[in-house]
């Protein structure tokens, strides 16, 4: 007989409180392949799950600066280097009239990489993932939270871990198969 | 109201109304999408919407045969109806924006129901505005002149001209705005994608929600970005109109060339995009039921907003006048003399009626939190900010520094229905949008819940 492999456990709870209780509970015991699910963005819970760095920050700023640069540098060389136009006078490289231009760059160059970014980091788009297995699962974009235990987790035991889930008093605890 | 609420109850309408949970928040926005029946009023909106659309295709069909001659331009007014038209719609895309990112930097929460569809809004109306520098580019199948690409004539776009910044500015706008939009889109689709009982419908919406589901580390990096956006799209919606001023400001042309154009603008086009914003808020609470999450509290902030905006708006007439008396030059004197006894007088007297005059209603509360008079108030600043573009655009141009070279300018029966088309194309847009996507942002709504707080730990 084939075996499912088992993706982990999942709690559900039914308010932010208890999730963000039992997921502080949880990584206090020790787990640290975990995950919580909520409808609504809780800035909690990421503290209690232990994720602290992001890297959005980063991944803007970086973008934002090669926008600049890049764009700056765009019109410097077409107008200074490329196909220098004497307007009226004006130096090849006049940049107060760059600065617009270089400003819209930065900008646009920022946002998407802000966006992007955060795609990327979280992995998204992914068509499939193990959580949507459990039908209950559903509830986690409406008014429920889930608090998930990896199997890959070193703790990880599945019986003691279901006990340890059911002593957090979730509303119900079911298995996750991958 | 009732004499038996409190006074302070009843000078402050709530944020949502009371008695609401997550579920039923999640329910009452996501049926609107999955479970309401197409209405007949619906449909007919949508397909007189859809008729005027294909007015416009009309238009722009034989635009594209003909020429821009078949528009009222001519020299000295070579801009006409198509830079009016364009410089209004978008102005009314800036309070999206503002709704959306400045409120937010704000900590504004009510903006959180009004959100969604101001961005929508600003979307289908900077949409509008984008055709129209287009078709008055003359041959506007070769609009990709405009950015810098390497090309067989080995030549660029002048980055000295703010005509270039223009494009650089709107089309740097239109993709914030999408991508700012779409972002705020993605929990909602995840949620009509579990709600969703039609198999096609649950696999477009989990196609677009890329496999969102609430992870917590997900929501932080997503908090993030909202957040960096949101100062991100901050100075660029200032910009945008600071940039649009310029067309005008940099030119030597009286009545254009002032220092007071960009922060004139800004607001004017604030004040434009929340009257904007209440014309489409206030049928859409009433036809949807919505009134339990756009609430008076949002018609009277948004009208507080107007006034405000259309003071600063009115400030800029002042100035204007007053320079061109105080500044001793022949030329502006003269521009403020043809605006108030040339040719096209009434249209600036209808301007100072329908944007100083009339609004001044608003100081009542009564004005504000009664639907219809607010209606009634937003489709007057609308007119009037139309009115100022083209008294701005067309009675600037009309008559310049020589007499030999002063014109009239008549728009024709295809500038009306270009313009016109565009109204019908936002229209056609936004009922789209209504019936295909949840038109509040579930997700936010539900974080004004008093229990989507966390309660100290034990």
């Amino acid at each position: 007989m084939k075996r499912t492999r088992i993706y982990g456990l999942m709690a559900e709870f039914e308010t932010p409180t208890d999730i963000v209780n039992a997921a502080k509970r949880t990584h206090q015991a020790g787990y640290r392949k975990i995950d919580a699910y909520s409808p609504f963005p809780i800035e909690e819970l990421a503290e209690a799950i232990g994720f602290h760095r992001d890297g959005v920050a980063l991944i803007t700023l970086i973008g934002g600066l090669l926008g600049m640069f890049g764009g700056y540098f765009m019109q410097y060389w077409i107008h200074a280097i490329n196909y220098p136009t004497n307007v009226g006078g004006r130096p090849f490289n006049s940049w107060p009239a760059f600065i617009v231009v270089t400003f819209e760059l930065t900008i646009l160059c920022a946002g998407l990489a802000a966006v992007f970014g955060m795609l990327a980091l979280n992995g998204l788009p992914m068509p499939y993932h193990p959580a949507f297995n459990v039908p209950r699962f559903a509830f986690a974009t409406k008014d429920r939270f889930f608090l998930i235990i990896f199997s890959s987790d070193r703790k990880y035991d599945r019986a003691e871990t279901w006990r340890f889930l059911e002593s957090l008093g979730p509303r119900t605890v079911s298995e996750v198969p991958s | 109201m009732d004499r038996e609420t409190p006074l302070s109850e009843r000078r402050r309408a709530p944020v949502i109304a009371p008695g609401h949970t997550f579920a039923t928040i999640t329910d009452k926005i996501s049926s609107i999408v999955l479970a309401r029946p197409v209405s007949n009023a619906w449909l007919v909106g949508f397909g007189l919407a859809g008729l005027i659309t294909m007015m416009l295709l009309y238009a722009i069909g034989y635009l594209f045969l003909r020429g821009v001659g078949i528009w009222g331009v001519n020299i000295p007014i070579g801009w006409g109806f198509a830079i009016v038209n364009f410089v209004w719609w978008i102005g009314i895309g800036h309070a999206g924006t503002l709704i959306s990112a400045i409120l937010l930097l704000l900590r504004q929460p009510w903006r959180n129901s009004i959100n969604r569809f101001a961005e929508a809004m600003t979307l289908f109306a900077v949409a509008c505005a984008g055709m129209f520098p287009l078709l008055h580019l003359g041959r506007p199948w070769l609009f990709y002149w405009l950015f810098p690409y390497p090309n067989s004539m080995n030549y660029w776009p002048q980055f000295r001209s703010p005509l270039v910044w223009d494009v650089f500015a709107v089309s740097t706008y239109f993709t914030i705005s999408l991508v700012f939009w779409f972002i705020g889109l993605i929990p909602d689709l995840a949620t009509l994608r579990d709600r969703a009982e039609n198999k096609w419908a649950a696999m477009i919406y989990g196609i677009l929600a890329m496999g969102w589901r609430g992870s917590a580390r997900h929501w932080k990096r997503y908090e993030k970005a909202y957040l960096l956006l949101a100062g991100l799209a901050t100075p660029l919606v200032l910009s945008v109109h600071t940039v649009v001023s310029f067309d005008f400001a940099v030119a030597i042309l009286p009545g254009w060339h002032t220092t007071i154009f960009p922060p004139y603008f800004v607001a004017g086009a604030i004040y434009s995009g929340f009257a904007m914003v209440l014309m489409l808020a206030i049928p859409i609470r009433k036809l949807y039921g919505l009134e339990d999450f756009i609430t008076l509290r949002h018609l009277d902030n948004s009208a507080k907003v107007m006034l405000a905006t259309g003071m600063i708006v009115a400030y800029g007439y002042a100035i204007e006048a007053f320079m061109g008396w105080y500044s001793g030059n022949h030329f502006d004197a003269f521009l403020l003399w043809n605006r108030l006894h040339g040719p096209y007088r009434f249209i600036y007297y209808a301007l100072l009626f329908s944007n100083i005059g009339f609004p001044q209603l608003l100081w009542w509360r009564s004005w504000r939190v009664r639907p219809v008079r607010l209606f009634l108030i937003s489709t007057v600043i609308l007119t009037g900010m139309w009115l100022e573009r083209f008294v701005i655009v067309v009675i600037s141009l009309h008559r310049d520094f020589l007499t030999s070279s002063w014109g009239m300018y008549y728009p024709t029966k295809w500038d009306w229905m270009t313009y016109v088309g565009t109204i019908g194309f936002f229209l056609f847009a936004f009922f789209l949008f209504v019936r295909i996507l949840p038109m509040i942002s579930i997700f936010e709504m539900r974080t004004l819940l008093p229990e989507a707080e966390v309660k100290e730990a034990e």
